[in-house]
């Protein structure tokens, strides 16, 4: 591990990504990362390319970013009153939250009953896009260069033309017997 | 003083109920303007790529409501570019279901019988056709071992494929790049171009006002083709007759803005909408289990883990479609295959701790390494019709977030008691058949993030007998607003229980000449019967003895 990797520490930039570490946790990139807590094995959203994603205004929520990030400051504060816990002022606030606190603030927030939960599922939703389908860049090229979510799901690889084609594909045999109404178009009776 | 532009027919949207309507009109002789919202892509823009702007996101739509979530196409050929191609025809109780009004949904000249041979014109034009267990995916394959290890039966389900082109690559939902898949684009669509239709991709109408000599004028916009948030000044056309096939997430949206200008529109619009009673769940399987206890192996040393290959759904368990059963209480439970992005989202992990989140977190990340051997369960069951569509947004169906694919829409859904018994019933059955002898850990996708979430939506402009609670008369055409009909799944009056496209297509191809003599009274020069696009003719011999009821004044 490099020492610090010249990673943003734009607080805003640093709030999202604890965010998306929260969905898609991920190993720290380097010793002293704080935005990612370092809850998982592996790369997480974050290195997955959440923040570049977040930032390409196709997904529609760029302009946004620096909403998202003042009001989970101002949840986690809150949520700190109400716990008692003391916050590193040195940092913002949703990343001085442990993960534990973290999760338990993000699912508040995307709960039910809670008026801005739609705002914050969008979040999370391209935070979980960055890591399972790599949203922000070719699929195709993603898998080359080693996409963290895509390998680690098993993805296989395309062929040389970028599509992907599987010959194999059925055990090729009876696996259960017909539901005996079945009319001869194939359809239920 | 400009002219505003004229022709006989207009047919908004080019799904199943536009394409079908599109065809036969402009081959009896109608001039035919078809426009469609979404872009006009064919098999070589059929990318196979997630990126945000590739045609993954370009040719569908995902409108997140109020309790319901919807997904449908937006391209020319609407949502046969991106379905999965399922074709079983409705079940017989289907058409004897009374939902919540007391009464038959349906009209009473539809039924199973009647409808039948419209099937056959749909089975023939697109063509449809049944799949043997060499065309069943190793997903399908394990479904029906574990529906088989678990006393039931299951089936190869009948698709729109061409099983000779599929290589079996599961990205069906971007546009099948090998044209394996028999979409619009490959039969209904080409043969109505042939016959002078002109359709007009990037249109997107937002509302009909009525003439003084009683055609329509229809309004629209025109639609950025990369960014569809952005839209330009359109125009507008007359037309003699309507044909709305926006799809049920978009017609009643329309006609809702459209009251101003055409006056009242019947209850039903917008009311009575059903997501088909969708529900998906996710099975983890335990590779060694299915080795062991189903004898599956693929050969190559693997038993299953091949959620990515495949065609979608290739296989059901029919078992509760059983008309003796008690209404809200038959389902079918279907093998499916969702991709990554909107297919994992919702999925929940079976053991979270108090604390812990069932659908993001260390656990969820856990279930996403064994991605590979995920086995997606779709049930369709009999909801309640709850669906409410709300004030209509200022354009479109929806406030569109992203720059395609992401919208806001005005639905609102409450499930009822009926419909949460029956989502749990099903639910405990997928658990019942794949937990058995330790095959999997199965768990329902959550409803608690963007509600209930369908990609068949349905009923919002429905059929029926009932003017209280059905938009359309049993021939498609819009109460009290002469002239103008909906042929897409907004027709269907309610959850059907299997995939609904092969109904949609045959209630459709059922409204045809019931439009042609709508025309023809409103001095059209046009006919009804054309054989199918490519020329058969069985079909039309089928339906012939069902005409005169169809074409009464």
């Amino acid at each position: 591990m490099p020492p610090r990797a010249p990673a943003d520490d734009n607080p805003r930039t640093t709030t999202l990504e604890a965010f998306a570490d929260t969905i898609v946790p991920g190993e720290k990139r380097y010793p002293g990362d704080l935005a990612v807590a370092g809850a998982a094995e592996g790369a997480g959203a974050v290195q997955a390319g959440a923040i570049e994603l977040l930032e390409w205004n196709a997904t529609g929520v760029t302009e946004g970013l620096d909403d998202y990030a003042r009001l989970l400051g101002d949840h986690a504060r809150d949520y700190a009153a109400e716990h008692g816990l003391t916050l590193d002022d040195s940092l913002p606030p949703f990343v001085a939250l442990t993960f534990e606190h973290r999760t338990a603030l993000v699912r508040r927030l995307t709960a039910p009953d809670h008026p801005e939960k739609a705002f914050w599922v969008l979040l999370a939703l391209f935070s979980n896009m960055a890591y399972d389908s790599a949203a922000h860049t070719s699929t195709a090229e993603a898998i080359a260069a080693g996409h963290p979510g895509l390998l680690a799901m098993g993805i296989a690889r395309p062929g040389d033309d970028g599509l992907w084609r599987f010959p194999a594909h059925s055990y090729g045999r009876p696996l259960a017997r017909l539901h005996p109404d079945t009319t001869p178009s194939g359809s239920p009776a | 003083m400009t002219s505003t532009e004229r022709t006989d027919v207009l047919v908004v949207g080019s799904g199943f109920g536009g394409a079908i309507a599109a065809y036969h009109l402009a081959a009896g002789g109608a001039r035919v303007v078809v426009l469609e919202r979404g872009p006009w892509l064919g098999a070589q823009d059929f990318e196979h790529d997630f990126k945000l702007g590739s045609s993954y996101t370009r040719a569908f739509d995902f409108v997140v409501g109020d309790g319901m979530s919807v997904l449908g196409g937006n391209c020319v050929g609407g949502g046969s570019v991106v379905y999965f191609a399922a074709m079983p025809r409705a079940p017989r109780f289907v058409f004897e279901r009374h939902g919540t009004i007391g009464r038959r949904m349906w009209p009473a000249s539809v039924s199973r019988d009647t409808l039948d041979p419209w099937y056959d014109r749909v089975a023939e034009s697109i063509p449809v056709t049944t799949q043997d267990w060499n065309d069943v995916t190793y997903a399908g394959g394990l479904w029906a071992a574990a529906c088989d290890h678990s006393g039931r039966t299951a089936n190869p389900v009948p698709v729109a494929i061409d099983n000779a082109k599929c290589v079996n690559c599961n990205w069906m939902m971007a546009g099948c790049r090998f044209d394996a898949k028999r979409s619009l684009l490959t039969n209904y669509l080409p043969a109505a171009l042939a016959h002078g239709a002109q359709i007009r991709p990037l249109h997107e109408v937002q509302r009909i006002e009525r003439n003084h000599d009683g055609s329509y004028r229809v309004h629209y916009d025109l639609i950025d083709e990369e960014d569809y948030r952005i839209r330009y000044d359109g125009g507008a056309i007359d037309a003699k007759i309507i044909v709305l096939a926006a799809g049920a997430g978009a017609t009643p949206v329309i006609l809702q803005r459209s009251e101003a200008t055409l006056g009242a529109m019947p209850h039903a619009v917008g009311r009575y909408f059903s997501g088909n009673g969708e529900r998906l769940n996710t099975a983890v399987l335990n590779e060694d289990r299915v080795r062991d206890v189903l004898g599956l192996s693929r050969g190559d040393g693997l038993a299953y883990a091949a959620n990515q290959i495949g065609k979608g759904p290739t296989v059901a368990n029919w078992d509760r479609l059983d008309g003796s059963l008690p209404e809200f209480t038959r389902y079918s439970l279907e093998q499916l295959y969702f991709p990554p992005g909107l297919g994992t989202i919702l999925a929940q992990v079976a053991d979270a701790a108090p604390g812990e989140s069932t659908w993001f977190g260390v656990k969820k990340k856990e279930m996403l390494r064994r991605w590979q051997s995920w086995l997606i369960i779709f049930q369709m069951i009999e909801d309640a019709n709850e669906g409410v569509f709300g004030p209509p947004p200022a354009k479109g169906n929806a406030d569109r977030v992203s720059q395609q694919m992401l919208g806001v829409g005005r639905l609102k859904y409450d499930p009822a008691e009926t419909t949460l018994r029956a989502w749990a019933m099903a639910d405990a059955e997928v658990k019942e058949i794949l937990e058995r002898d330790g095959l999997a850990t199965v768990t329902a996708w959550t409803n608690e993030v963007i509600g209930a979430y369908t990609v068949h939506p349905l009923s919002s402009c429905r059929i029926g007998d009932d003017p209280a609670t059905s938009a359309l008369d049993d021939r498609n055409e819009l109460r009290g607003h002469p002239g103008i009909f909906v042929t897409d799944g907004s027709a269907v009056p309610g959850a059907l229980t299997v995939n609904p496209a092969m109904t949609i297509a045959a209630l459709a191809e059922r409204a045809i000449p019931g439009i042609v003599r709508a025309a023809q009274d409103r001095g059209v020069d046009v006919t009804y019967g054309a054989p199918a696009p490519d020329g058969g003719t069985s079909g039309r011999r089928g339906v012939a003895d069902l005409l005169p009821s169809l074409t009464r004044r």
